[in-house]
């Protein structure tokens, strides 16, 4: 071997090399798409003005700039912190909450005395309280940006967050009735004026805790098996923890009352699952025993009523929800006649009657945005979150480290249940579950969980495109060892 | 306010709602797709010393088929992986940021890299507790990998294929 031949041995020659060409920051372009979401969420609250008011305040764009201020320092934040992090992710998010709190301000337009329209201060009703949350949410999600520089340091907690998840999850079913219970579901912990959903919170303590316990397992979880009928099955044992989040969704059920929250539990854990493992096994068994589970609620509901009863009554509107139009179907036909209004372009912004339609500002914040923007603009939504959802997964992919990989995977996925949740809800595809529309609805604890959400997303992307050792990429290792994060190697499993 | 301005307005909302997502997509459209295209646009492995763009502007200089385009894990514990080879360097080790991470019991946190040059991929031990093998022989520098060959690292094995 001569010295000619020698590869190029010190590690800094990787990062100099002209290739890499995934280690452009792009937060310039983040910052263009950013900006056009918040012109977008602008001309929103100027059309609903014009629309409802018959002219423009001059003061119509105080929401959508204090929005772009605060998305602004989230933006420099992360032009500092994570410079490599995603770039679609923020505006994307900014323009479904601008849009969010947009339409919620519509709502208080809408309530208010005609009088009284033009004077409505910026912070006042539910639009002004959804403009202050996603001010406060933004800071957090900032703040968590700047304490988690490196994602793996949550694992750390993994066991407390567990925990602290469950706990989450059960709190409001054992709280009495007086204190949890709103509209029939048991999901808040209300103290005074002031209700929060720890479930939106749960959801991230509990992935965190999903991701750390599955790098552990997953060898066990995805090499012991039996085969049978060409798909690996795990043993018996090793079922064991499924089933047992298993019974635990299945409590929530029955009673916190409330499929969605359920769902949404169990198929993250399921996802996470078949994540580690890429056993298609654990997605059957994850669906038999969900919709086994779901149809034995449904015929104990039937017969036995008691805390199956509430379950029986929503599968039952679901069903035929014109049989009873006035009260019991009344908010699900009320939903679908507002889709239906809408139409292909909609009644346009500020056009529609959301107050006809129940709950409009939570749940059916989709099908009051529909009403008024038409299928053509509520598929675009969706396009937004199918695109954040994608940037996740993207993100899980080119992380390096296998926790981070779960995490964002996790993340992303739940996110993407969630929005099937509440939209096949209120679009009669499945029975309608009382979940919040991540980022559009109004209420504090799922915009304040949704926004921690993004960052650790952000946080992950961040890890997944910083190159090896770059310009402005500041390379966080403790000592000594060579900087070996990498790129465009992605690892495959092949079938043996 | 006149009619015809609102029903612009909603309909100029719309579009250029559509024009957000299209942007979005515009944006994150290299990467999109990329996992499509690394297979065959990213594979080749490129010359390492080249500091300058001219020398990577060719890289089809290297004889098709015989570059090798994956690392194959063919015995151990995580036999089957397989690592589609790109321009940069791989390293093997327990720790949690090699790029192939094993878990044996008989590997260094960092125990060896792969490293392309000129279309070669050569092994380096990177002074591991109980070595690196190329096929029988130990490695001691770095060593040019044939494709086929195992590389030996505690009791996984590791192989280049086109």
């Amino acid at each position: 071997m001569t010295a000619a031949a020698t590869p190029a041995s010190s590690p800094a020659t990787a990062g100099e090399r002209p290739g890499v060409r995934l280690a452009r920051s792009r937060r310039n372009a983040e910052l263009s798409l950013l900006l056009l979401a918040m012109a977008l969420v602008a001309a929103y609250g100027a059309m609903v003005e014009a629309k409802v008011l018959d002219t423009v305040t001059p003061t119509f764009w105080v929401p959508a700039a204090a929005l772009t201020a605060v998305f602004l320092g989230i933006h420099l934040v992360i032009r500092f912190l994570a410079p490599f992090a995603d770039p679609a992710l923020l505006p994307a998010v900014a323009l479904l909450n601008g849009l969010g709190v947009g339409f919620l301000h519509r709502l208080d337009l809408a309530n208010a005395a005609p009088e009284e329209r033009a004077e409505l201060a910026t912070f006042a009703g539910i639009g002004g309280r959804q403009l202050a949350w996603t001010l406060i949410s933004v800071i957090l999600a900032a703040g968590l940006l700047a304490l988690m520089r490196d994602h793996r340091s949550i694992s750390r907690y993994a066991y407390t967050l567990g925990l602290a998840g469950i706990v989450l999850v059960m709190l409001p079913a054992v709280l009495p009735r007086s204190i949890s219970e709103i509209n029939g579901a048991k999901l808040w912990v209300r103290i005074g004026s002031f209700s929060i959903q720890p479930g939106e919170f749960a959801k991230l303590a509990l992935l965190v805790f999903f991701a750390y316990y599955l790098v552990r397992k997953r060898e066990v979880l995805s090499l012991a098996s039996h085969r049978f009928l060409g798909i690996d099955f795990p043993r018996g044992r090793d079922l064991g923890p499924v089933l047992v989040v298993w019974v635990i969704s299945l409590l929530v059920l029955v009673f916190e009352k409330d499929l969605g929250t359920s769902l949404l539990y169990f198929g993250m854990f399921v996802a996470t699952v078949y994540i580690a493992t890429e056993r298609v096994s654990w997605l059957l068994i994850g669906l038999v025993l969900f919709f086994g589970g779901a149809y034995l609620a449904y015929v104990l509901g039937e017969a036995v009523g008691g805390p199956f009863a509430n379950f029986y009554l929503r599968a039952e509107i679901w069903l035929d929800p014109f049989g009873d139009p006035y009260d019991k179907g009344y908010q699900l036909v009320q939903g679908l006649l507002a889709l239906g209004t809408g139409g292909l372009f909609g009644a346009g912004p500020g056009g529609g009657q959301p107050l006809l339609l129940p709950e409009v500002q939570n749940d059916f914040i989709f099908a009051g945005i529909g009403e008024e923007i038409g299928l053509f603009g509520l598929s675009a939504l969706l396009m937004i979150y199918l695109l954040i959802v994608e940037r996740g997964l993207r993100a899980a992919l080119a992380v390096r480290d296998s926790f981070g990989k779960l995490l964002a995977g996790g993340l992303a996925f739940t996110l993407a249940l969630q929005v099937f949740v509440i939209v096949g809800g209120i679009s009669k595809l499945i029975p309608l579950t009382g979940q919040t529309t991540p980022f559009l609805s109004a209420g504090g604890s799922s915009l304040m969980a949704n926004w921690l959400i993004i960052a650790v997303l952000l946080r992950i992307s961040d890890a997944g495109r910083r190159p090896v050792t770059g310009a402005g990429g500041k390379v966080n290792r403790p000592s000594g060892g060579p900087p070996e994060q990498l790129h465009g190697a992605p690892t495959e499993v092949i079938r043996p | 306010m006149p009619e015809l301005v609102i029903t612009v307005a909603r309909f100029g909302f719309l579009i250029l709602l559509w024009i957000f997502v299209f942007t979005v997509v515009g944006v994150i459209r290299r990467d999109l797709f990329a996992g499509a295209r690394s297979g065959r646009l990213v594979a080749a492995p490129r010359a390492v010393g080249a500091s300058t763009g001219q020398a990577t502007a060719r890289p089809a200089k290297v004889k098709r088929g015989r570059a090798a385009h994956q690392l194959v894990v063919t015995a151990g514990q995580l036999a089957g992986t397989r690592i589609t080879l790109g321009e940069a360097q791989i390293t093997i080790g327990r720790a949690e940021d090699s790029t192939l991470v094993i878990t044996d019991d008989y590997a260094s946190a960092r125990h060896a890299r792969l490293v392309p040059r000129d279309g070669q991929w050569f092994v380096e031990d990177l002074g591991s507790t109980n070595g690196t093998y190329l096929d029988r022989a130990k490695v001691t520098g770095p060593t040019p990998v044939p494709l086929g060959v195992p590389i030996r690292i505690g009791r996984t094995s590791l192989e280049l294929r086109p």
